[in-house]
């Protein structure tokens, strides 16, 4: 899926991105919890979450995730989006709640990367064939 | 390429919003030098979150990154209150981050299990009321 469909699917604003929404996602993961995004996300995805501050943006950062999507009308400031700017990541903004916004990704067919399962791509389905 | 790069890093204690540059800035040299991409994921999120514990636990300290050849170093020193309990410290689910932490995203108590899972040795050396320093080991030619 391309991050602007995800951003259609969830009625969301591009905050900053612009020139990335034809890149695709695989997977999606939402927590606004960071400790448990940097141990339990298998691959590179979208990240919801209702937390804003710059650490949001580290997380993405260490975890090579490229989108962000702040839930439930949360505006993160200027300085949270300028730095996610400089490093490449897009923001996006919807004002619906967390669960609607897994909700409506999921039904779209995007698939949870916290789960453990192997990601849907064909250089990593190799892997879950062996089991 | 027989010499041994080294990197330092101030931590800073004073202010949350600051933890996490050293970590971003070593991944950074480590794509510049060619490190594998698994390898740069492993090592950023342990030290991202042995910094986040720096500023959570212990007012900052000192970040060091030795690159040799063969093998990458993260060394986290601090000279805060030290862990009481290590053992307990590196159950999934521990912590004694405040509050105010969680409301923050973090003290879920990931912190040194994240930093265990995803680095090949981890040393931690520990002494109340002293400091702490934690080793984490990459072995580039395990990867």
């Amino acid at each position: 899926m391309k991050i602007s469909q995800v951003a259609e699917i969830l009625e969301a604003q591009v905050l900053t991105g612009e020139d990335k929404l034809d890149l695709e996602v695989h997977s999606a993961c939402g927590s606004d919890m960071m400790s448990d995004v940097l141990a339990y996300v298998k691959d590179q995805g979208i990240l919801l979450s209702g937390l804003i501050n710059v650490q949001v943006i580290r997380t993405l950062l260490m975890m090579d995730m490229n989108c962000v999507v702040f839930v439930r009308g949360k505006m993160p400031p200027a300085g949270i989006v300028d730095f996610a700017e400089e490093n490449g990541v897009v923001v996006l903004q919807t004002e619906l709640p967390m669960f609607e916004s897994c909700g409506r990704l999921y039904a779209a067919g995007l698939g949870g990367a916290d789960t453990g399962k192997e990601p849907e791509c064909p250089e990593c389905m190799d892997g879950a064939e062996n089991e | 390429m027989s010499e041994t790069l080294h990197y330092h890093f101030d931590v800073d204690g004073a202010s949350f919003a600051n933890a996490g540059r050293a970590s971003v800035e070593t991944k950074k040299l480590l794509r510049q030098l060619g490190v594998p991409p698994e390898v740069i994921r492993s090592i950023s999120v342990a030290m991202y979150e042995g910094e986040i514990n720096m500023v959570i636990h212990a007012h900052g300290g000192d970040a060091d990154v030795y690159i040799t050849e063969d093998t990458i170093i993260i060394i986290l020193k601090d000279v805060g209150p030290g862990i009481r309990n290590v053992e307990e410290a590196m159950k999934e689910g521990f912590s004694t981050a405040p509050e105010n932490i969680r409301a923050l995203g973090f003290g879920a108590g990931m912190g040194l299990p994240n930093m265990k899972r995803y680095s090949d040795e981890m040393h931690i050396d520990t002494k109340v009321g002293v400091g702490t320093t934690i080793e984490l080991w990459y072995h580039l030619n395990k990867h």
